[in-house]
């Protein structure tokens, strides 16, 4: 493997063909904040707040530090005011459906994210994946999935799969950076209608 | 259907089958693309048949239905060759005139001919109307003049000439080099140039490529693909084959929205008949190059127009973007080296080839090159597909093409680009129409649609309708496209509501410049432009709804009223009769008065009042006058 030579905050960094600017940046000491990402997991680039400013032949780009390779010459800044602005948007968005999130509280107090700027439509979901990609990735259960597209996605367990596998598991919970209780929420939900007997209702017969 | 072992078999084929046509036979044919069967082809087509068999000129008149001819709202189109006769809007009942008439008697019949809106002069043939007149079919062009479903058509007219070249002249470089030097650059909205894109795949380490056709076509409006792919496949399947050819992939992949299902079934019949007569396979052509192509329905999702999106659900996977770097050209299906390219930029690969790259870029202007088709369509009077070269002016295309906005309404602003383009208002309609300029211009090319405005158009009310349809489209992936649409689709629903604020129009432009920058693929990245070129153009709209609470268009419905003016209104009822809300009261002789509560402001009563009262008003921004009392409004 041969050794790449970027430049992250000013701070010269040789890294190995293949690794992201977050891990470029992490293995100086540089830190970007993250949301969606996991050591166990593929990056996937949903939250964006790693979004980091990078030069490349002679063009700046906005690009997800946890997704872009690094490359010989890149100049990346990790806090620059346009940086800092999508940031400050990002969480102001989150907070209209996690708003007592701790995690995102925090990093509002660093960008002077206003928890109450947008109107609440608390899901406390903000669609980061985690929970869905650990349970695919690392436990391959698939049993909890994103559901819709859009401004409609959401997340919801498979109830045929839950009710096998995620009483024993649960550890989606503790990696949800809004609040377990929604894990948790869901869960329940998905529980509360097993599948039934194959050929038979589940619905009014049960009772 | 022979099997075809060799380009000196090919070329014997093709004599045979031109030497059976006579081009003085007189040739009815009849557009069957998708919006001429709307308005009734399939019926046409029918007693067409019909009347051939009855009047006994089986033997003496050739009879071809062909794929869109472009000019869609004056369809069903019959062209009668040699003349080139063009009739539109031919109904059944038509038929056994055009039989007895113009074709045993050489007659025209007037009533068919095309009429212009402006002139009122006629035209008998399809190059004296100004629609077609202004236009350069270079891609579009042999529609009119194949079946689709005939493979001895597309032969007859050149095809597969293109492949024996590039199989047997060229080598992959050189064909590549051709693509390059005639600055293709991608049809389907980045305007990537195609050569430098094929050079990536053609480098990219791997024995296995593949080639992929886009025809994910989904903006509201836009068919120029659809159009293409209906009337014309086996020009996308050369150029895929060439394609291939070139990078050295053995396999492609056609992707077709399920919506399009007269694409589907033409796409299979030309592949069946490609594949029949070795035109597709082992050993093409004697030549040693293989390719084999399936077809694949796309699930009716926006998104999978992108090319990583669209690769995820070629694979089974949801359809949802990756991030690029990796790009497919170095890891794309199945992890393998793809070149994927739009319907319209393949479509254009055998003109390349067989005229050269000195011919193409020739056309165009200096970073544009070729033709390029727009869908044509909203407030304009010509609607449909119209092919022109790059660089010609935005207001020929509206103005003479499209022979301007009917009813003597004022043109406002034409959408460029798709739901994620912009607007273009009149101070730009001079702009040469070619990638950079409509980008300069605040609005993208796009894969060509073109949304004509008039000024009953609300442009905060289009910003509206494409973000709510973005809303719905975005994959939801990455939080930038998925909430900042959302928001912005908030605010400017408010807006029209009547219920902006100070300072929205700068939350706009904050949450605009934030799902730009920093969302993941080309669909956030541009779902802010209709928002930004809007505000840009039109800033005055958007403060006249937010501070005055009146819409300039008398559109947004929440900020008009409908009024009668009682020194105009002469009792006649007419309002009265068409209201379904039952908001007018009134009576013989009475002046009439608009219930405000229950009015549902559909406009029926303004289009009931006769034109020579003129009594109902539309207004906006201003209170609604006190209604008169009961006592005066006897009339006379």
């Amino acid at each position: 493997m041969s050794q790449i030579h970027l430049q992250v905050d000013g701070k010269n960094v040789a890294a190995e063909e293949g690794m992201t600017i977050l891990e470029a940046a992490r293995s100086v000491g540089v830190s970007i904040p993250t949301l969606c990402d996991h050591e166990k997991l593929a990056p996937y680039g949903a939250c964006r707040i790693c979004t980091v400013e990078a030069d490349a032949n002679g063009r700046t780009n906005l690009v997800a530090a946890c997704q872009h390779p690094v490359e010989n010459d890149l100049v990346v800044r990790t806090r620059t005011e346009k940086v800092d602005k999508i940031r400050k948007v990002l969480l102001e968005q989150m907070m209209a459906h996690a708003p007592d999130s701790e995690q995102i509280s925090e990093l509002a107090k660093i960008y002077g994210a206003d928890r109450d700027r947008f109107e609440k439509e608390a899901s406390f979901c903000i669609l980061c994946g985690l929970c869905v990609r650990y349970c695919a990735e690392v436990k391959q259960k698939n049993a909890i999935s994103f559901f819709d597209r859009g401004a409609k996605r959401e997340i919801a367990f498979i109830p045929e799969i839950a009710v096998r596998e995620c009483w024993d598991c649960k550890e989606c919970f503790p990696l949800c950076p809004t609040s377990a209780l929604q894990a948790a929420y869901v869960l329940t939900e998905a529980l509360m209608t097993p599948p039934t007997p194959s050929g038979t209702c589940g619905g009014c017969s049960s009772k | 259907m022979p099997r075809i072992k060799s380009p000196v078999e090919l070329e014997a084929f093709r004599k045979e089958i031109l030497s059976r046509r006579d081009a003085a036979q007189p040739c009815i044919t009849l557009c069957s693309g998708s919006a001429c069967h709307a308005t009734g082809s399939e019926k046409v087509a029918a007693a067409l048949e019909q009347e051939i068999a009855k009047q006994g000129v089986a033997a003496e008149v050739a009879y071809r239905r062909t794929g869109c001819h472009g000019f869609c709202e004056q369809g069903p189109i019959v062209v009668i060759y040699p003349q080139g006769i063009c009739y539109l809007k031919v109904q059944p009942e038509d038929i056994a005139e055009i039989i007895s008439a113009t074709i045993k008697e050489q007659q025209i019949i007037e009533r068919l001919l095309y009429v212009d809106v402006n002139t009122g002069e006629k035209a008998t043939t399809e190059e004296e109307i100004p629609f077609y007149k202004h236009q350069e079919r270079l891609v579009l062009g042999a529609n009119r003049k194949i079946d689709p479903k005939s493979l001895e058509d597309y032969l007859a007219v050149e095809g597969y000439q293109a492949l024996v070249k590039a199989l047997f002249a060229m080598t992959p470089e050189q064909v590549v080099g051709e693509v390059k030097n005639a600055k293709l650059r991608g049809r389907g909205g980045a305007g990537f140039p195609s050569g430098v894109k094929w050079d990536f795949a053609r480098n990219a380490p791997g024995d296995k490529k593949y080639v992929v056709v886009n025809c994910d076509e989904g903006d509201p409006g836009a068919y120029m693909d659809r159009s293409v792919m209906e009337g014309n496949p086996f020009a996308v399947l050369e150029g895929l084959m060439i394609g291939a050819y070139a990078i050295g992939a053995d396999e492609g992949y056609i992707y077709v929205r399920q919506e399009y299902p007269l694409a589907v079934a033409n796409l299979a019949i030309a592949i069946k008949k490609a594949e029949e007569s070795g035109l597709l396979g082992q050993n093409i052509l004697g030549s040693g190059f293989d390719f084999t192509v399936k077809v694949h329905r796309g699930a009716g999702a926006f998104i999978c127009g992108e090319e990583t999106s669209l690769l995820n659900s070629l694979e089974g996977k949801p359809g949802e973007p990756n991030a690029r770097p990796p790009f497919p050209a170095t890891r794309g299906l199945w992890g393998k080296p793809t070149n994927i390219n739009n319907v319209e930029t393949w479509a254009n690969i055998p003109l390349i080839i067989n005229k050269g790259a000195d011919f193409f870029s020739a056309i165009g202007t200096e970073g544009s090159k070729g033709t390029k088709i727009f869908s044509l369509v909203g407030k304009v009077n010509n609607t449909g597909l119209v092919e022109v070269p790059m660089g010609v002016s935005m207001r020929d295309i509206i103005f003479k093409i499209g022979g301007g906005v009917p009813g003597n309404k004022k043109f406002k602003a034409v959408q460029t680009g798709g739901p994620s383009g912009g607007c273009i208002p009149e101070s730009l309609l001079d702009i040469k129409v070619d990638f950079d300029e409509l980008t300069r211009a605040g609005a993208m090319m796009g894969s060509g649609g073109m949304i004509v405005m008039d000024e009953d158009t609300c442009l905060v009310d289009i910003a509206r309708y494409f973000l709510a349809f973005l809303s719905d489209e975005s994959c939801g992936k990455c939080t930038p496209c998925r909430e900042g649409i959302r928001q912005m689709k908030k605010i400017l629903t408010n807006i029209t509501k009547g219920l902006g604020q100070e300072g929205d129009i700068e939350l706009l432009q904050e949450l605009a410049e934030a799902t730009k920058g920093s969302s993941m693929c080309a669909l956030g990245k541009t779902a802010p432009n209709p928002v930004l070129s809007t505000i840009n153009h039109f800033r005055d709209e958007y403060e006249a709804h937010i501070r005055e609470r009146r819409c300039p268009s008398l559109s947004c419905k929440a900020l008009i009223a409908f009024i009668i003016d009682p020194q105009k209104c002469k009792g006649c009822g007419a309002c009265f009769r068409k209201c379904p809300a039952e908001a007018i009261t009134g009576g013989k002789k009475r002046i009439h008065v608009i219930e405000q509560e229950k009015c549902t402001k559909c406009g029926g009563c303004l289009e009931a009042c006769p034109a020579a009262f003129g009594a109902v008003h539309k207004i906006s921004g201003e209170p609604v006058p006190e209604a008169i009392p009961e006592e005066s409004r006897s009339i006379g």
